[in-house]
């Protein structure tokens, strides 16, 4: 049995005039941490909400540990842990009686499964009399997290658990899944950074509703269908929009300090063409050579593919 | 059973943590209902009036000073014409112009009749009718005495047979105010208490987000609403004894009627009020939506329910209106009981309604309150 199965999940808001949700169908197995990757506004978060039984769908069914999100919604609350994009804890509890407070609700205590969040809690346990609203930004999350695991849910879903926390923190988080998942719980997991894909086991690529590819990071990254070379030159700015004019480029994109180019023609002088068709263009302190595609490549050229064109955006 | 328990202990847990709106609960009413009563006083007294005399006689002297001693009226000034007088009923210094035509004291002595006219000011028109109506009744008085009509004038010879009318206030002896409007002003208070924390609560949840924690947990729709009453429930209880602990140790009102009718009726009516609230609660998105919603309906509430005016004496749709809303049935009930020590038996109809009022509130907004939208 799979932890969760989507099929053909349709929502839309505003009396069908806004498609939030487009025909996902999506499998993921137990015990796997699974990431849900796209940029805001890709419908994550209304996935989400349907698999928490809050949000109806307006078609389709969906699954969570086995029971259906519509009939069964009681048994599936009872097995669930969720963690909102936004904190939404009691601000006016101390830790403490937050975290007690929603083991209660699940007709748990704290001791009972302390062993579970007992890394996380030790954590934030200086500041257990401190309200929740008077914690910092990762001590909160690090709160949510621990009142979203105290009843030992099957499938833990986290909505954009890393959004507005810093780069050290985040780090520390997806340290904490990774350890979280050895326990055997099922984490389903968004985020709108594609740096944190590679640490999700599979993940979903999703644009404007609709789910482009399921797959392990790895694989997406080693089917990156063509050579990609990464540019660099005097002038980035004036380098990027002669690529895009240019005849041979396919598509050319801003990433750091390099551009990130695919060629229209993909043989082995690829590489020779474009460095000397740059040059011809006046440019100086050339650098080109080929990359390692990454996710975000692989999803901006899965966005493009998606919409029929690679346009000169 | 035992969530709800829990539930119930965060709430009461929130609510002391918060000490200003837990101070205010308590405060607010204990000093607004000292204060309104005292100030809102519909007794009209110090009537001003302006004295036009063009007669200048004993017997127009006799009558001004009739009128002074009245206790009602307050001499603003004598002028000697009543274009000067009506002055100052435009600036608004005097309610009230009298003037005394010339030939008083002849003219009644010679032909038993005389006219005088009364301009009064129509803005406040409470004041205005009230003034009038006391200073004719002075003036019918002052009539009876003078002894030319008794003894016999020259025009009118016999004495007219009078049907002399005396009335006596059943319930408030005196006809104060007071025992009118603060059993009412108790009522108020307590509805606005209760309706805006009930209706702010579950936006208040809403707002932050906590509520999406609750819905993805097996916590049930009823549990989580009553765990919401409950306490507010309590509180508006207390609040309510405070409030008449305030009426007897004030202004020396005690219920006359079974204390325990009172608060049976009070317990009914705050569950359809708290009802009501969180009715709202579940309609709006944020607080600020919950306190216009709430605002409009306790404006309704305040003004039509027969707090001030007679609900008898409304419009028929305006009648309809007063009495589909709980508030109306609940100050008639508390001037009932603390009035006039009227017992269940007199309070059945409407007792029987506040129930109706809580069942359909109560339903209505559990029945709004999806977990699943």
């Amino acid at each position: 049995m799979k932890a969760v199965t989507l099929k053909n999940i349709t929502k839309t808001y505003d009396k069908g005039k806004v498609l939030a949700v487009d025909d996902v169908t999506l499998q993921i197995d137990r015990g796997e941490l699974f990431g849900l990757i796209g940029p805001d506004g890709a419908g994550k978060t209304s996935v989400f909400r349907i698999l928490t039984t809050v949000l109806l769908a307006d078609k389709g069914s969906a699954s969570v540990d086995g029971f259906d999100v519509v009939k069964d919604y009681q048994s599936i609350r009872r097995r669930i842990g969720y963690m909102p994009g936004k904190f939404s804890l009691y601000q006016d509890l101390t830790v403490k009686e937050n975290l007690g407070f929603f083991a209660t609700l699940f007709g748990t205590t704290i001791e009972e499964n302390y062993a579970l969040i007992k890394d996380i809690y030790e954590q934030i346990e200086p500041f257990k009399n401190r309200r929740a609203g008077k914690l910092s930004g990762g001590m909160k999350q690090k709160l949510a997290l621990c009142c979203a695991l105290i009843h030992k849910p099957e499938v833990l879903f986290l909505d954009e658990p890393t959004t507005g926390v810093d780069a050290v923190s985040r780090r520390e988080f997806w340290e904490m899944l990774k350890r979280l998942k050895q326990q055997g719980i099922t984490i389903l997991v968004s985020t709108p950074y594609m740096d944190e894909a590679v640490l999700c086991e599979r993940i979903a690529l999703m644009q404007n509703g609709k789910i482009m590819s399921v797959n392990t990071p790895q694989h997406i990254i080693a089917t990156y269908p063509v050579p990609l070379y990464a540019v660099k030159s005097g002038n980035i700015y004036k380098l990027l929009n002669d690529l895009r004019k240019s005849e041979l480029v396919e598509s050319s994109f801003a990433f750091g300090e390099y551009l990130h180019v695919t060629l229209k023609n993909n043989d082995a002088a690829g590489a020779g063409n474009l460095r000397n068709h740059i040059a011809a263009q006046g440019h100086t302190n050339i650098e080109v050579s080929v990359m390692a595609p990454t996710i975000e490549d692989s999803f901006i050229r899965l966005t493009n593919k998606k919409q029929g064109s690679f346009a000169q955006a | 059973m035992k969530v709800l328990g829990y539930i119930l202990q965060k709430e009461f847990l929130q609510i002391f943590r918060d000490r200003s709106i837990l101070a205010m609960m308590f405060a607010m009413p204990t000093i607004q209902l000292i204060i309104i009563p005292l100030a809102m006083n519909f007794d009209v007294k110090n009537i001003d009036v302006v004295v036009v005399d063009n007669d200048h006689s004993s017997l127009s002297q006799k009558f001004i000073s009739k009128i002074g001693a009245s206790g009602y009226f307050r001499y603003v000034n004598a002028e000697p014409s009543y274009r000067e007088a009506l002055r100052y009923i435009e600036n608004g210094s005097a309610d009230l112009v009298m003037e005394i035509p010339a030939g008083l004291e002849r003219n009644l002595v010679r032909e038993g009749l005389q006219k005088v006219s009364l301009s009064v000011d129509g803005i406040n028109g409470t004041k205005a009718a009230l003034g009038a109506a006391y200073l004719n009744a002075v003036i019918a008085d002052f009539n009876k005495s003078l002894p030319l009509n008794s003894t016999g004038g020259t025009a009118q010879k016999n004495v007219q047979p009078v049907i002399d009318i005396t009335s006596s206030n059943w319930f408030n002896p005196l006809a104060e105010y007071k025992y009118y409007i603060v059993p009412g002003v108790l009522v108020l208070l307590l509805t606005l208490i209760g309706g805006f924390i009930s209706a702010l609560n579950i936006v208040k949840e809403k707002e932050s987000g906590t509520i999406e924690q609750i819905n993805v947990s097996p916590v049930k729709k009823w549990e989580f609403i009553v765990g919401k009453l409950v306490p507010f429930w309590v509180i508006a209880m207390i609040v309510f004894s405070i409030g008449l602990a305030v009426t007897r140790l004030v202004y020396g009102i005690s219920p006359q009627g079974n204390i325990g009718v009172l608060y049976l009726f009070a317990a009914v009516y705050l569950i359809a009020l708290l009802g009501f609230g969180l009715l709202i609660s579940t309609y709006s998105n944020n607080q600020l939506q919950a306190m216009f919603i709430a605002y409009f309906f306790m404006m309704i509430f305040m003004l039509m329910s027969g707090l001030f005016t007679s609900v008898e004496s409304m419009p028929a749709w305006a009648k309809m209106i007063a009495n589909l809303t709980p508030i109306t049935h609940f100050i008639k009930v508390v001037r009932m009981i603390v009035l006039k020590g009227s017992g269940f038996a007199d309070i059945r109809l409407e007792f029987f309604y506040m129930i109706l009022f809580a069942i359909a509130l109560n339903g209505w907004a559990i029945w709004n309150y999806r977990k699943t939208s």
